[in-house]
């Protein structure tokens, strides 16, 4: 009998996990199963540089069939999963449209689906509401994100109607995706600005959570000079409490108030819904996971990678990318009978990305668990590096061959 | 620094084995949740603690009670003013 493997999630790491497994493994050893409700493959890190550029919602730089990505011993699934039953090990899943035409579901709207090995790779989701203020729709009250294409989108067309004035840049809440995000933003902003003529009619305000404004302080120590080169405010110890989108106020808990007339805030985040309903999650939905193992603390053959888990690193592709490497391996050992190899198969909490500072400039930060990145000054040539990966991300990462 | 025996802790959150900016971040939301003139304890390993938590204490002008170092780790005692 083969073993069965389910993957939740259509994402950088669930991806590289099925093509991985789908590649090292017969059929007659192995069915490879991945469930997502879109069947679309995003490249979130495209949507930074949306309102900045023309590429429109349906790039092929940003969005691509899942089903291209995949290898074709890999069975795709378009459904959202409902519950999680570990006793039983079973999903439960709730088919997309269309669905049935595709694989002959013969008209089933549900099914269940048992498992020998699962594979959380459910990502984070934006929570507006857990910021008060925040649950009007988007560009309300002069308040953008670019955590989505859309989002970004409407953010580039505020941009274009803009004529000076403060933009405030914060986060709504810790962990969110791509920590250098907001920082690569403000950088981008400052640029695309001083093109337009805007920028002596700007005050750009960055405002941030932490005692720094970054949260590893020597990646903090490396950006504070940039933005005071290039006379970006920003202030430190801002845990944003609330927005105000009449008066254009966002307040902090520490008792500050900051008024806006472009607010750019990434929303809080949360885990997936279905993590939190099925109690795998802690308070904000993220799994309890082990740092080395990728394991779900306490069930044993389920693991968790990228956005998904509450480990202390980067919420990014690049950590699931790394971790899916690692989850990929430590099956393969199990579904073989063997003993997984240490280095192999032990994150180490490897990260690797890049920080746009602007004017065609970047650096580079790489670390793990034990040591801090240590940036190298701002250049060209991570800026181009960057864009290539950017490039050719499409080619040779959800097929797991880096 | 007061002794710790002589404080009522209403509540304490664990947050050894999380990093930068794991503590800070839960003695952040641990402040929020608690009601005013309520007592929070933070358990920290990490030592990065040691500078960024009594920063925020000051910043957000709550009241710090003291860090009392344990086995390991250090416990950050903080009193909600407002």
């Amino acid at each position: 009998m083969p073993q069965h493997v389910l993957i939740v999630g259509g994402g950088v790491g669930g991806t590289i996990v099925a093509n991985l497994l789908a590649r090292h493994l017969e059929p007659i050893d192995a069915k490879v199963t991945l469930i997502e409700s879109t069947g679309k493959h995003a490249y979130m890190p495209g949507w930074l540089y949306l309102p900045f550029n023309h590429e429109g919602l349906e790039s092929d730089q940003i969005i691509r069939d899942e089903r291209s990505l995949l290898n074709r011993h890999v069975q795709h699934i378009r459904g959202t999963v409902t519950g999680i039953d570990t006793q039983n090990r079973e999903l439960r899943v709730h088919y997309s449209p269309g669905l049935h035409e595709i694989v002959g579901t013969g008209g089933a709207v549900e099914a269940t689906y048992g498992y020998d090995y699962l594979v959380l790779a459910t990502g984070a989701r934006l929570a507006p509401e857990d910021l008060s203020g925040l649950s009007e729709a988007n560009g309300n009250g002069g308040w953008y994100h670019f955590y989505s294409a859309e989002a970004a989108l409407h953010l580039r067309h505020a941009l274009q109607r803009f004529e000076g004035g403060r933009i405030v840049i914060t986060v709504g809440g810790i962990p969110y995706r791509c920590p250098p995000a907001p920082l690569e933003f403000t950088f981008l902003l400052d640029e695309w600005l001083a093109k337009h003529d805007l920028r002596s009619k700007t005050e750009i305000q960055y405002l941030f959570p932490l005692p720094r404004v970054f949260p590893i302080e020597s990646v903090a120590e490396a950006v504070t000079p940039l933005l005071e080169e290039r006379h970006i405010g920003y202030t430190v110890f801002f845990n944003a409490e609330t927005v105000d989108t009449e008066k254009q106020i966002i307040s902090s808990l520490e008792g500050e108030e900051v008024p806006y007339d472009l607010l750019v805030l990434v929303p809080p985040h949360r885990g997936a819904r279905v993590i939190e309903d099925s109690g795998l999650g802690d308070e904000q939905g993220w799994i309890p996971t082990d740092r080395n193992t990728l394991e779900v603390k306490g069930h044993q053959g389920i693991y968790a990678l990228g956005d998904a888990t509450d480990l202390p690193v980067s919420k990014s592709g690049s950590a699931a990318h790394f971790e899916a490497k690692i989850v990929a391996a430590r099956i393969l050992a199990a579904i073989r009978g063997e003993e997984p190899e240490r280095d192999e198969a032990t994150y180490d909490g490897e990260v690797m990305c890049f920080l746009e500072t602007g004017y065609n400039k970047a650096t580079q930060l790489v670390f793990n668990y034990e040591h801090p990145p240590r940036p190298p000054r701002p250049s060209l040539y991570y800026h181009m590096e960057k864009q290539l990966f950017n490039r050719a991300y499409w080619h040779i990462v959800p097929q797991g061959l880096v | 620094m007061p002794d710790l025996k002589e404080i009522t802790i209403d509540k304490e959150i664990d947050a050894r084995g999380s990093f930068c900016p794991g503590p800070l971040m839960e003695l952040i939301r641990g402040m929020k949740a608690l009601p005013v003139g309520g007592v929070l304890a933070v358990l920290s390993s990490d030592p990065g603690s040691a500078k960024d938590i009594p920063a925020w204490i000051q910043k957000a002008k709550h009241e710090f009670i003291g860090a009392f170092p344990e086995q390991g780790y250090t416990r950050f005692v903080a009193r909600k003013t407002h």
